[in-house]
């Protein structure tokens, strides 16, 4: 289905993820931030673009491997994106939610 | 369910087993609640007090006997060995599937906002001390305490 985000006409799936990611910009990015009441800062960016970079080189991603990762530790991660940092920075991001249970 | 038609707000898990297959639910049920935006506490009572006693943590088993789902006769089950040789398969399984092992579990537990209490009864019984404790608990706290903790709208209690 379409929906209307930031001026445009967005492919999305029933929970708000984009399903074509060509179609995403900062300004939708942005927009969806504000629909799950986070102020994008340039911190929040730089783990939206580690994110993105992430799901083009095919890696599942977790909690256990953002830990991992030399970008941001887990505890900085929920105060980014409190409200479940893993499907809010993803849906944020552009990119499919991941199917992790850690 | 009319209380915000029934959302989860908050997860009370009492954990009261030390067995690997039960710590995990624990665990993965607390870590997969805050993957979720929902509050995540533990306390940790009776035997499940082994899943964050220091010493004891990183040396949990799963059961071989009286776990019909191990397929495995009772009496082989309970051969000396049997319990570490069935664990060490397990384990070897999880990191497959990037399951991380007691202790780093408990890590991302605390990184994540779960709170963790030890059982003041259980830790009297078997006279553990706080220092025996995984350093990061909030605290060793009586049953009151923890359904205080549970008090407010949309919490769920789920004992293992």
């Amino acid at each position: 289905m379409e929906k209307e985000i930031a001026g445009k006409m967005i492919k999305v799936n029933d929970e708000g993820y984009l399903t074509d990611f060509s179609q995403w910009t900062r300004e939708v990015g942005e927009a969806i931030a504000a629909e799950n009441n986070i102020t994008m800062t340039p911190r929040h960016w730089e783990v939206i673009a580690y994110l993105q970079n992430e799901h083009k080189n095919n890696v599942a991603l977790s909690i256990r491997k953002i830990g991992k990762s030399d970008v941001l530790d887990i505890k900085e991660f929920y105060q980014l994106f409190p409200q479940g940092p893993l499907k809010t920075s993803t849906k944020i991001a552009g990119i499919p939610k991941p199917a992790s249970c850690i | 369910m009319s209380e915000y038609n029934g959302e989860i707000r908050k997860m009370m898990i009492i954990l009261s087993k030390a067995t690997l297959e039960n710590v995990y639910a624990a665990f993965v049920l607390a870590n997969g609640a805050r993957m979720e935006g929902i509050e995540a506490e533990i306390f940790f009572t009776f035997f499940g007090l082994e899943a964050i006693h220091k010493k004891k943590l990183e040396h949990l088993h799963i059961a071989t006997v009286g776990n019909p789902a191990m397929h495995m006769p009772t009496m082989l089950g309970g051969l000396p060995g049997m319990e570490s040789l069935a664990t060490m398969m397990m384990k070897k399984e999880m990191e497959k599937i990037d399951m991380p092992d007691v202790h780093e579990f408990l890590d991302i537990m605390v990184a994540s906002g779960v709170k963790l209490w030890a059982c003041k009864l259980a830790m009297d019984m078997f006279h553990y001390e706080k220092e025996d404790m995984y350093d990061d608990i909030g605290g060793i706290i009586t049953v009151g305490d923890f359904y205080k903790q549970g008090s407010g709208i949309g919490t769920h209690m789920l004992f293992i």
